[in-house]
């Protein structure tokens, strides 16, 4: 039987039960997945990525937009309120 | 851009951002299955396995020249990004020569660094003027 979930702007996830992951496996996967800041007056990081575009499917590349000011804004999930 | 596919990106727009935006969403919704570019760009929740309300400006040249990012529950203000596009557009614009107070919004006064300017910004510029419309 589930219980009800907490409804909020955060998507709801999962994750692993049980049994914990060897630690020293974990901690090479959080080594090699550093996070860094992006820093202002730096060449933001190009990528594709798939889109949904006034109807159609395309596929987005950032520095397509070369020459033109952009708004890149990353948000939890669809659907979520704000 | 989000975790979501196009697929729930589509139902998304056209289930209810078409009734709040007149002929739904003008620009590209993109997906990032797995958090790659949020991985890059350094707002990726790995423990929530989705993206923090991170939002860049970028300029022609491809460099980033501001950002914000804010947890899931408090939305952004787009006025204050408009206005942020405008005051780095005008620094573009006068090729780095002008400068944008705090508080400046278009119309307002700009201050041209230099020497001259060196301790008498307090002259020309009223703290009042950082709470202003």
């Amino acid at each position: 039987m589930g219980e009800d979930l907490k409804i909020g702007c955060a998507r709801p996830t999962g994750g692993p039960v049980g049994e914990t992951v060897d630690a020293k496996e974990t901690e090479n996967i959080i080594k090699t997945e550093e996070q860094a800041m992006i820093r202002v007056g730096q060449k933001a990081p190009d990528f594709t990525a798939p889109a949904y575009h006034k109807g159609k499917f395309v596929s987005v590349k950032l520095s397509d937009y070369l020459g033109k000011w952009v708004v890149l804004c990353f948000y939890p999930g669809d659907f979520t309120f704000v | 851009m989000s975790v979501d596919s196009v697929f729930v990106h589509k139902m998304w727009n056209d289930k209810e951002l078409l009734k709040m935006v007149d002929g739904g969403i003008p620009f590209p919704m993109l997906s990032d299955a797995g958090g790659k570019v949020g991985t890059i760009y350094g707002i990726y929740d790995e423990d929530a396995g989705v993206e923090t309300r991170g939002r860049f400006i970028i300029d022609p040249d491809g460099v980033v020249q501001g950002y914000e990012v804010l947890t899931p529950p408090v939305g952004r203000n787009v006025g204050e990004s408009l206005r942020q596009i405008q005051a780095f557009q005008l620094v573009r614009n006068s090729k780095g020569t002008e400068a944008t107070p705090s508080g400046w919004t278009p119309g307002k006064m700009t201050l041209k660094p230099g020497p001259d300017l060196v301790g008498k910004v307090w002259e020309v510029w009223k703290t009042e003027m950082a709470y202003e419309k």
